[in-house]
């Protein structure tokens, strides 16, 4: 009986190898493995969603491909991991993945208390509510009493409280952590208010069965900086996340694009752009990477630009406060030199 | 085995198992540390004091969103007690009549019965309760064309919503009179068992007890000013203020529950009274007892003993059942324990946290269990 | 007196549905209630139904009259394999058989010996090889696998490798040296004590905590894990009950005829005690098949969730979610009554033993 035992243990032992990996740091890991694993939405359209051919679109997405492009040089060799909002930090903590790109607020407690760290802001977003037009409500005045859809775990909720306790308002919340089941809810009617970033709101109203029925209200109760996120103590990968996202603005700003690039990159005599795409310095080498980096970046998803008319142009909302500086927007990215 | 000494190999496989399970503690926890180090999460219970800032549907006792983290999850275990005594008590109630039902001579209801016991025996109950929820969500309309009863009571998507009668300290009183009633009773019938023990006569029953019971209460409430005012709810903006109502998740958790512990307590119930030899109801046929004290002196108190202990083993079940309100958005310990967890990143101390709870729930029923059994086993020759 | 063995049809009713004035007013309750519902649920579920791989468009039409189980059909793929890769789909849908056929092959008198471990593990393998690949079959990674073969996987796998654990425990809890006995019952009564739940939490949290910087494991043998130590504890406190009921005497002839502990566990009490704890086990086995479901909560592909996802991600099938939630309560339902009527066999069978 204890030579099948161990024979059993043997074999199980042996079925059990693959599933475990040893691994250096992040970069290294990520190296070996020959794959960036991205932590991504369960569906939410304009940030990441997957299509009928399961391909993950969505500028959250497409900012995992820009990174495994600076650490691998290709943009396909991402593995989207889809969390909802209460898995998300556990993912990142336990190492399931090496970045989180899913629409995350970037707050002092997340930076400090979760494990984790920012790397930047890739959205300037604000939280918002939607009601059904028949309800009557156009201003968030209006929403005292009312039955609120939100997601447990988030700012979204903290952010609810806050605002309505300020006003001197009570709601009663209903709280779901998957996206689809409270999608599901908020159109059955289950709540009178969903409540999230107004991006998110957009991206949701174009699941409805009749969106004209919504409304999006005008009032934005938050600040929501959402960015990528990656583990504590990570300096190499938070460099490259960091600029990475730099980068994308930077050529947005000198106007290459994924069209002209290696028109640029061939012929521009402009120092900044040089240095950007590689051409004079060492700016790649330096974080480890290759010095066309960005080069591969802007070929493979487009500048910051052509990223945010790509996705999230279709949820209807403009540039405004994701504009870049010179037109007046926040976007301001430390120079590549 | 080189060592011949049986006991000294005892203590040694003792030693090695120590070594081992200890070695393995030490291991687990050095990594522990280390990852929460180079982590930046901090190891402790510091942040139960801290201002929790998330609201909680359903709430037992007074909580709002400055209150602390421990404030909140002790609203969630009241949650989860509040349902799993309800369904224990419901479960119950539906289990026994079930297995009564199984046992009956009436062909369609033994059938029915048993018909109902092995469906629901063999679904997961996330499952069932999924398909609650969605039926109450789906199915029931919406709040402003919601189902009424009169005036009293308001069927929607929104909950169960019914009259109530105002807060007024009348009632109160009513309440701690019911309990003083209740107790009362209590010790009057263990009174007047020992009166019968020892000296055969019967003391009276029914008028007394309902004295305690019904008596006691309407006093009080006269007394206290009798109050009767009725809260009826009304249609205010978004939904109907005044009553009370049972949310859908809770009542999604307290169906989805009950009946599925009920098939496995009707089994139970079933077991116990087949357990009851045939002998004994033949032998209290002849003795010439009524029906109603055939089964209140000699099947019962019999087939409680086989009931009992299978039967708190299902109690415990629903109470650890009732974790999966997570699922459908029942702010129960688990799903007030999840959404800290996820706030503050204090994964390890919401966890141990929660198995310790669930633990000490678990050692009381056995602890019950044992007591009772302890009480009415049987003493052999 | 009643005489249950009435030949007449009437007589029967009389006997069985109408013998006191309370009886026969139930009946006439049951029946009235039956003649108003199985109509509307017989017309809801089947006639006025939808079947077939029909569109969405049918199902709208008959909205609420009829079920959809068109969904069903249209949607079997993803419900049954998750998002396995499609052409590879086959493979998943063998391991299925193969799992199933060992529960099958486990329930047949004629194998249990020795080499039934043998075919566990075969079985096992097998399973392992196809799901994930390599030797000749393209690799599929573990986040992939989905749908029923998950299911099964993690219910034969959790039994397989919880048993000899389950087993070391209970002889661990009756063992004389006090330091056993106390690691076993400790780990048996708060392993019994929490919910499943809980420990699945533990294990998609916190074993990643436990583990040295770098070390990563997949999501589905972390709950695999979970799983098999949640069953072992339980299956600790099944095989004990058989090892009670095993006469004093065993041990004592064993002990007389001079063997070893180990050698009277193995071949005198264990065969005995494992004998008469399978009624209990194959209940154990019945309530983890469902418990299985409960990993929808962490997010791994198993049968519910994919039944789940299959409907919430496509807008126009998203309303059918509760013909979905059905088809897969069939699903389960078959499964589990199958062997709680196996189990209900099995106990009359060993009971004919004693019976006198």
């Amino acid at each position: 009986m204890f030579r099948t035992l161990a024979k059993t243990l043997a074999l199980a032992a042996a079925l059990v190898a693959p599933a475990v990996a040893l691994a250096g740091p992040t970069v290294d890991a990520i190296k070996q493995r020959g794959a960036l694993r991205c932590g991504v939405n369960t569906g939410l359209l304009g940030f990441s969603a997957p299509d009928s051919a399961g391909r993950w679109n969505g500028i959250d997405a497409d900012f995992c491909r820009a990174v495994a492009t600076a650490i691998l040089g290709d943009p396909n060799k991402v593995q989207y991991v889809p969390t909802n909002a209460q898995t998300r930090f556990t993912a990142l903590q336990s190492g399931e993945i090496d970045l989180l790109s899913r629409n995350t607020t970037w707050t002092s407690s997340r930076d400090a208390t979760l494990g984790s760290v920012f790397a930047g802001t890739l959205f300037y977003d604000g939280q918002g509510f939607m009601v059904k037009k028949s309800s009557g409500v156009t201003k968030a005045a209006d929403l005292n009493g009312a039955t609120v859809c939100v997601q447990p775990g988030t700012t979204t909720e903290l952010n609810l409280t806050d605002y309505f306790r300020s006003k001197k308002m009570t709601f009663k919340p209903v709280v779901i952590a998957e996206l689809n089941q409270i999608e599901q809810a908020f159109f059955a009617g289950r709540c009178d208010v969903y409540t999230t970033d107004i991006s998110g709101l957009a991206a949701t109203r174009l699941k409805a069965p009749k969106q004209d029925d919504y409304l999006i209200l005008p009032e934005a109760i938050s600040k929501e900086p959402l960015g990528p996120m990656i583990r504590r103590g990570d300096w190499e990968l938070l460099t490259i996340v960091k600029w990475t996202l730099f980068g994308l603005l930077e050529a947005e700003e000198y106007g290459i694009t994924a069209a002209n690039v290696d028109k640029m990159r061939a012929e521009s005599k402009d120092p900044p752009v040089q240095r950007l795409l590689g051409t004079t310095g060492d700016a790649g080498k330096g974080m480890g990477i290759d010095n066309d980096w960005l080069v591969k970046i802007v070929k493979a998803v487009g500048n910051y630009g052509e990223m945010y008319s790509r996705n999230i142009g279709p949820l209807g909302i403009q540039r405004g406060v994701n504009a870049q500086w010179r037109d007046g927007g926040l976007m301001y990215a430390p120079p590549i030199r | 085995m080189l060592i011949k000494s049986e006991r000294a190999r005892g203590v040694l496989y003792q030693a090695l198992l120590l070594i081992a399970v200890g070695g393995i503690v030490w291991y687990l926890l050095s990594n522990t540390l280390h990852n929460l180090a180079s982590r930046g999460i901090q190891v402790g219970f510091a942040f139960l004091g801290r201002e929790a800032g998330f609201e909680i549907a359903e709430k037992l006792i007074e909580y709002d969103a400055t209150r602390s983290y421990a404030h909140a999850l002790a609203v969630g275990l009241l949650n989860t007690l509040h349902v799993a005594l309800l369904g224990i008590v419901i479960a119950t109630v539906l289990g026994t009549l079930l297995g009564v039902a199984r046992l009956s001579n009436n062909w369609l209801l033994a059938r029915i019965a048993g018909a109902y016991v092995e469906f629901m025996r063999n679904i997961p109950l996330l499952l069932q309760l999924l398909v609650w929820y969605g039926m109450f969500t789906e199915l029931l309309p919406g709040v402003r064309q919601a189902i009424k009863l009169g005036d009293w009571v308001f069927i929607s998507q929104r909950g169960f919503r019914f009259a109530w009668p105002e807060a007024h300290p009348g009632w109160t009183a009513a309440l701690w009179a019911l309990a003083a009633g209740l107790a009362l009773s209590l010790v009057w019938r263990a009174i007047a068992r020992r009166r019968q023990a020892a000296t055969g006569a019967q003391w009276p029953m029914a008028l007394p007890l309902a004295g305690f019971i019904i008596g006691l209460p309407v006093v009080a409430w006269a007394l206290s000013g009798a109050p009767t005012a009725i809260e009826t709810p009304v249609l205010r903006g978004f939904d109907y203020q005044g009553g009370k109502v049972i949310s859908p998740e809770f009542a999604a958790l307290l169906l989805g529950l009950s009946t599925y512990t009920a098939a496995f307590i009707a089994e139970v119930v079933r077991a116990g009274i087949l357990a009851v030899h045939r002998g004994q109801t033949e032998a209290a046929m002849a003795l010439g007892l009524s029906p109603n004290q055939r089964l209140r002196l000699v099947t019962l108190p019999q087939a409680l003993r086989v009931i009992i202990p299978p039967m708190t083993s299902q109690y415990l079940n629903l109470t650890k059942n009732s974790s999966l309100a997570v699922a459908i958005g029942y702010p129960d310990l688990v799903a007030i324990a999840n959404t800290t967890m996820n706030q503050t990143g204090q994964a390890i101390e919401a966890i141990s946290m929660l198995m310790a709870v669930y633990l000490s729930i678990s050692i009381a029923i056995s602890v019950f269990m044992n007591w009772y059994n302890a009480r009415v086993r049987l003493v052999e020759r | 007196m009643r005489d249950a063995r009435a030949v007449s049809p009437l007589g029967w009713m009389r006997v069985n549905l109408f013998s006191t004035p309370l009886n026969s007013a139930l009946t006439l309750v049951i029946l009235a209630a039956l003649a108003w519902l199985v109509p509307k649920a017989g017309g809801w579920l089947v006639w006025d139904a939808v079947w077939g791989p029909k569109p969405a468009s049918a199902c709208d039409a008959v909205r609420g009259e009829g079920a959809c189980w068109a969904v069903v059909w249209n949607k079997i793929r993803f419900m049954l394999f998750g998002v396995y890769p499609f052409e590879e789909q086959w493979r998943a849908a063998v391991a299925a058989v193969v799992l199933t056929a060992l529960l099958v092959v486990s329930a047949l008198r004629f194998f249990w010996r020795k080499r039934l471990i043998a075919i566990w593990v075969v079985g096992i393998a097998l399973a392992f090889w196809l799901m994930g690949g390599g030797l000749g079959l393209t690799p599929v990674p573990a986040e992939r696998w989905g749908g029923l073969s998950v299911t099964l996987i993690l219910a034969i796998f959790g039994i397989g490798f919880a048993f000899p654990l389950g087993v070391l425990l209970a002889l661990g809890r009756r063992s004389r040296l006090p330091v056993i006995r106390a690691v076993s019952v400790l780990y048996i009564e708060i392993v019994r004590g929490v919910p499943l739940i809980t420990v699945l939490f533990m294990a998609s949290i916190m074993f990643a905590l436990f583990m040295p910087e770098g070390l990563r494991i997949e999501q589905l043998l972390r709950a695999q894990v979970a799983i098999i130590l949640f069953i072992a504890a339980y299956l600790a406190e099944a095989v004990r009950g058989g090892l009670q009921a095993v006469p004093r005497g065993q041990y004592e002839a064993a002990e007389a005829l001079g063997l070893s502990y180990w050698r009277t566990m193995g071949f005198i009490v264990l065969p005995q005690a494992l004998k008469i704890s399978i009624p209990p086990i194959v209940n154990i086995f019945i309530s983890v098949f469902k418990d299985t479901s409960l990993v929808v909560i962490i997010g791994i592909y198993d049968f519910a969730y994919a039944v789940k996802k299959s409907v919430e991600t496509d807008i126009s099938w998203k309303k059918y979610f509760i013909e979905a939630f059905l088809f897969s309560i069939v699903v389960y339902w078959i499964y589990c009554f199958a062997m709680s009527r196996y189990s209900q066999w099995l106990e009359r069978e060993f009971a004919r033993g004693e019976r006198r």
